[in-house]
């Protein structure tokens, strides 16, 4: 296939940054999206050229770490798979792709297509955890009865990689997905009810505090989402926030 | 933090109370609609309906209540949407909206300040002469009649009434979510509802207007 790239180039956080187009030949449809740029940079390098710099750790869509606004959609036009997932197959002989990174401003770009998501280690520092004793006598997680209803949404919700897609893709910039996933994973337990509330309050006060948008329902982020993160966990939260607020 | 602050000062508390007032406005739509369909009725009972509304004292308490409402919802609206612009300072070159959310849900801002614009001209068209008896000698039921005999004035009032249900259409089973009563067992439930429900506001409102601009 021969493809006509539009990539977002921007030599670090203060460059203004542009798109640059980029003609590829012999892309094989059995390639991967992030194959593609692989081929595509090693012509930069050959020429001299910087390569495009962009993220990717695992490549086997579990690590949440590649980033890719494809074509006007996060992690491409396939639904629940990330970028690394992405086939060229999925696209046609002659076709114009677009390569942007997220766009947040509580995700700045770092380069290229990087961008910094520390902002969700920031929101997961503020309440994503569980206190355990771990003084010996660690109690076997499996010792306690759960409902299979709530350990299977529990399990669902934990499914989310922290990828950042919801945020990309929300016309608001908006965390609700992110934030509502690991909220309910551990609220749905019993090890999380301890500390439901504050993990509420501190969550959301800290994705406020990061500058996220508010969340308006329009459920791009659910239809985007590479792990298929429900809407339901976003109600939850919201549940879960007012009354601790309520309370507090 | 301050007690309750969090129940005032978040992303959620804002949204959580756009859903109250909004909820909050539905119910008046249909005590609103209700009134005007005694006008198919007949003169008497409408002008008599108006009355009742001009002067039983919880109606009057209840004004404020809505327009406080109002107020609320369209700050918080407006502010809402100002806080999220800011969010994505940079756009993006190509962005296909329309393949993961609906164009009513993106276009909420959009709807409702061409509803607040209508909800002026209404004002001062029906609220204000009937609130100040300054009707130029008419009753309600002829004030009403006159104004929809109007071929412009009813346009605009049916146009205003199919932004109101676009933007209901997306509301209703929003705010039930904002709220956080809604999931996935009952999010059908609430979206046919809300469906239904702004196709009747929309149709009722704008069937009544059509009806008197032609009879
Ligand atoms: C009779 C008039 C109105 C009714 C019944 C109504 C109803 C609603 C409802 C039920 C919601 C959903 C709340 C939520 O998602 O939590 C909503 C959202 C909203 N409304 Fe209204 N509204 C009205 C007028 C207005 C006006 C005049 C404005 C002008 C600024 C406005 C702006 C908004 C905005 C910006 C949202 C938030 C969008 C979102 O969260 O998706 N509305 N409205
Ligand atoms: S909710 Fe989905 S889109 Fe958002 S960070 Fe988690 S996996 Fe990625
Ligand atoms: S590189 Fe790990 S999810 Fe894509």
């Amino acid at each position: 296939m021969k493809l006509h790239l539009k990539i977002w180039r921007q030599n670090g956080p203060q460059d203004k940054g542009k798109m640059v187009d980029y003609d590829i030949n012999d892309v094989s449809p059995d390639m991967s999206f992030l194959e593609m740029l692989d081929v595509l940079n090693e012509s930069l390098v050959a020429k001299n050229e910087e390569p495009i710099a962009f993220d990717h750790d695992c490549r086997e869509g579990i690590c949440g770490t590649c980033s890719l606004f494809i074509n006007g959609e996060a992690h491409g036009p396939d639904r629940a798979v990330t970028t690394c997932q992405l086939h060229m197959r999925k696209f046609k002989d002659g076709d114009t792709i677009y390569i942007e990174p997220w766009r947040a401003k509580a995700f700045p770009v770092i380069k290229d297509l990087m961008v910094d998501r520390s902002a969700f280690d920031r929101i997961i520092q503020a309440g994503g955890y569980v206190s355990v004793n771990t003084s010996g006598n660690t109690l076997d997680a499996n010792a306690i009865p759960i409902p299979k209803h709530d350990a299977d949404r529990s399990f669902d919700a934990a499914a989310c990689i922290g990828c950042g897609a919801c945020v990309a893709t929300c016309k608001n910039a908006s965390a609700m997905l992110f934030v509502s996933a690991k909220v309910s994973q551990f609220s749905l337990l019993p090890q999380g009810k301890v500390e439901a509330k504050q993990r509420a309050l501190n969550m959301v006060k800290q994705m406020d505090e990061e500058g996220f948008g508010n969340c308006t329902n329009t459920g791009a982020c659910e239809v985007e989402c590479p792990k298929e993160i429900s809407l339901e966990n976003i109600a939850r939260l919201n549940r879960e926030y007012l009354s601790a607020a309520l309370v507090e | 933090m301050a007690p309750l602050k969090g129940f005032f000062h978040s992303s959620i508390a804002r949204k959580f109370w756009m859903a109250i007032t909004g909820l909050f406005l539905v119910t008046f739509l249909v005590v609103h609609l209700t009134v005007n369909a005694f006008t198919l009725v007949s003169a008497e009972l409408f002008n008599e309906a108006a009355h009742f509304m001009a002067t039983n004292p919880l109606i009057q308490v209840m004004q404020y209540v809505l327009a406080a409402g109002f107020i609320i919802h369209i700050v918080m609206g407006i502010r809402l949407t100002l806080q999220n612009r800011k969010a994505r300072p940079d756009r993006y070159a190509m962005e296909k909206a329309g393949a993961n959310s609906s164009l009513g849900s993106r276009t909420m801002i959009q709807t409702g300040i061409l509803v607040l614009l209508f909800l002026i001209i209404h004002l001062r068209n029906f609220f204000v002469p009937i609130k100040t008896g300054n009707m130029g000698g008419m009753d309600d039921y002829t004030l009403v009649t006159t104004l929809f005999g109007e071929w412009h004035y009813t346009l605009i009032y049916v146009v205003s009434f199919v932004l109101l249900g676009v933007h209901l259409n997306h509301g209703f089973q929003s705010a039930f979510q904002s709220v956080g009563w809604k999931d996935n067992r009952w999010k059908g439930l609430m979206s046919g509802v809300g469906t239904v429900y702004s196709i009747v506001v929309a149709g009722g409102f704008s069937l009544i207007a059509i009806y008197h601009f032609l009879f």
